[in-house]
């Protein structure tokens, strides 16, 4: 079962991370980005993660796509401005040498089974809470520090000024 | 059962992808969208490590991980949307000013 | 452990065949509801044979309408997005009942059946995961239907409701404090204690403008009125004007099952879920130590679903009165009152429980 699982959201999220770089409308590829996220959560609850799944879900499907989501709505790209970028060589060449990467770099990648011992509360939120609020504290509040300076960053950055 | 190195392969996989976006595509939306793929590739690494070593500090990187990615998506997105306004074009090959 | 399979399949099965049908009696329900309070009769005409049972017929008459009505596809949409926004909408909606407890633990012949398909560790976060998914259904169908009015209607519809799920998370944080947990389960099981010897420990009664906040932010999320300007019946131009059919049916219909999810919520965080008063698992307890009256467990498993169906069929009564009681709110009055008023209220809320904690603790 868990193999099956496994076999299909890795091959979902793979294939449509290709589409998203590959498509020529921005909103398309921001569909397919969704659909990878959501695969990508199933696959942090196959690992354990199941706050994690959850949050990626919350935030990063919910919150950040729709952002994106809003921003391509509201730019509004008519079709004649998007070029099919890249010759086909170009592609084909990136890709091997991508490939590459992946094979060498798949050579460092430790052996370890997939059962390893575990504390029985892995993953859940009273674990990461824990951790996060007594070891983590000090990176916690600086992200608290850091979304402030996104929100006014971004809200004076995005002002209508009036000529 | 599937050994975690299926895990890292497919964070490679992805994050290789994300860095080809970033590289060849030329419209700042999709290569904002890259660059969230890059991200969520490295999360998924991390959570595959946090597993295999038993350690909840994967978890908590993360979820603060998450946490710039959107911070830094909501202001890129201002500022893709100043420079829309200005210069009508989210083609990264157009926004040159300086003399040819 | 294939048997544990089947009983959850049965579990998903029932759940999702008992909101289905909800929904659909609301439809019915509704405009039976609002002819009452206008001094009418309401839908009375479908029958069978001369048999009108009381316009009971008109969701199955509504259904096999759409059903048969023309199904297109506007000119220049994006056809795949147009397809997938209807069932985008609807997903959300049934599925957020996974982790809702509508009963405790039910024992047939020496299994424990626990009536609660899934039973997470981070059951409240998912909820709101779940209905953070619902605003693609919203989105979707405004821009793939290559016309402006409904694309403004959907960027109205998603920007309501991303602003109040900020709200709606935030007044739920307080529960979380009190009952020390994220599981459904277990907050419904503390819900049964008893606060200075008689009064359940409800949620309404820990936390009463949690609850005012959470509805006010539930039914901004359903877009119902008095929130309902994205849809905005008979004013403006909402988002699925270029949906018909079955489609269209489908947008519908989540919007009335998303109405028995609120109940549901709403009952299982304020109202007890599926407490009955002074019922613990072996029979009723009288408060201030007056006996204890013993009841076999079929009867206690069958009052505990009676209760939680009986409070979420009140909840969805109350949600349709609101709807024909109050008129509907201009756009930047909504914007306003999510942003500047319901946000601050949560964190106080969230400010005022933590002292409280702190010091009854």
């Amino acid at each position: 079962m868990e193999v099956f699982l496994f076999w299909i959201f890795a091959i979902v999220s793979v294939a449509c991370g290709v589409m998203v770089v590959l498509h020529r409308n921005p909103m398309n590829s921001a569909i397919y980005l969704v659909v990878t996220m959501l695969c990508l959560a199933g696959l942090y609850i196959l690992l354990m993660g199941a706050f994690i799944a959850v949050i990626q879900v919350l935030v990063y499907a919910g919150a950040v796509m729709v952002l994106m989501l809003f921003v391509i709505m509201m730019l509004n790209l008519r079709e004649e401005t998007l070029r099919r970028e890249g010759r086909p060589a170009v592609w084909v060449f990136a890709g091997i040498i991508g490939f590459i990467v992946v094979l060498r770099l798949a050579r460092l990648f430790p052996d370890a089974p997939a059962d390893l011992a575990m504390a029985p509360d892995f993953g859940t939120i009273e674990a990461v809470g824990s951790q996060l609020f007594a070891q983590y504290m000090l990176p916690f509040e600086l992200t608290s520090v850091l979304l402030l300076i996104a929100i006014i960053g971004a809200v004076i950055l995005g002002k209508r000024t009036t000529p | 059962m599937i050994p975690i190195s299926s895990y890292l392969v497919v964070s490679a996989l992805l994050f290789v992808t994300g860095a080809i976006g970033v590289l060849i595509r030329r419209n700042a939306l999709i290569m904002l969208m890259s660059l969230e793929l890059m991200l969520n590739a490295v999360n998924l690494s991390f959570v595959a490590y946090a597993r295999m070593l038993n350690d909840v500090g994967g978890h908590v990187f993360v979820f603060l991980n998450i946490t710039v990615a959107a911070a830094e998506a909501a202001v890129g997105l201002a500022i893709l949307l100043t420079i829309y306004r200005t210069k009508a074009t989210v083609n990264v090959d157009d926004l040159n000013l300086m003399q040819h | 452990m294939f048997v544990d399979f089947l009983i959850v399949l049965m579990k998903a099965g029932v759940v999702i065949f008992a909101l289905l049908n909800l929904a659909g009696l609301l439809t019915w329900a509704e405009r039976k509801q609002s002819a009452i309070m206008q001094d009418r009769i309401g839908p009375n005409r479908a029958n069978i044979g001369g048999i009108t049972a009381f316009g009971l017929l008109h969701p199955l008459a509504d259904g096999i309408k759409m059903i048969f009505k023309e199904d297109f596809i506007p000119q220049g949409a994006n056809r795949v997005l147009h397809t997938l926004a209807p069932a985008a909408a609807l997903f959300p909606a049934l599925v957020v009942f996974a982790v809702i407890p509508f009963g405790d633990v039910l024992i047939i012949g020496g299994k424990e059946i626990s009536l609660q398909v899934a039973n997470l560790n981070v059951g409240i976060v998912y909820i709101f995961a779940i209905a953070s998914l619902s605003v693609y259904g919203t989105m979707l169908a405004g821009w793939a239907s290559n016309n402006n009015y409904s694309l403004l209607g959907g960027l109205r519809a998603s920007s309501q409701m991303i602003s109040y799920e900020v709200s709606m998370g935030l007044s739920v944080l307080g529960l979380l404090m009190i009952y020390e947990s994220a599981q459904l389960n277990v907050i419904v099981q503390q819900q049964g204690e008893l606060l200075f010897g008689f009064l359940p420990k409800w949620g309404i009664v820990l936390q009463p403008l949690a609850f005012l906040l959470f509805v006010t932010a539930a039914l901004a999320e359903n877009k119902r009125v008095p929130f309902d300007l994205p849809e905005g019946e008979s004013e403006i131009i909402g988002y699925f004007v270029e949906y018909s059919s079955m489609k269209f049916g489908m947008f519908f219909l989540a919007e009335f099952v998303e109405i028995v999810v609120i109940s549901g919520l709403v009952t299982t965080l304020f109202f007890g879920g599926w407490q009955f008063p002074y019922l613990q698992a072996d029979g009723f307890h009288w408060p201030f130590a007056l006996g204890v009256l013993h009841l076999p467990h079929g009867l206690v498993v069958l009052m505990q679903v009676g209760s939680f169906t009986l409070k979420v069929l009140l909840g969805c009564w109350i949600l349709l009165i609101i709807r024909w009681t109050l008129p509907r709110f201009r756009y930047d009055q909504v914007m306003r009152l999510g942003w500047k008023m319901m946000l601050p209220l949560a964190l106080v809320n969230l400010l005022v429980t933590a002292i409280v904690i702190l010091l009854v603790t």
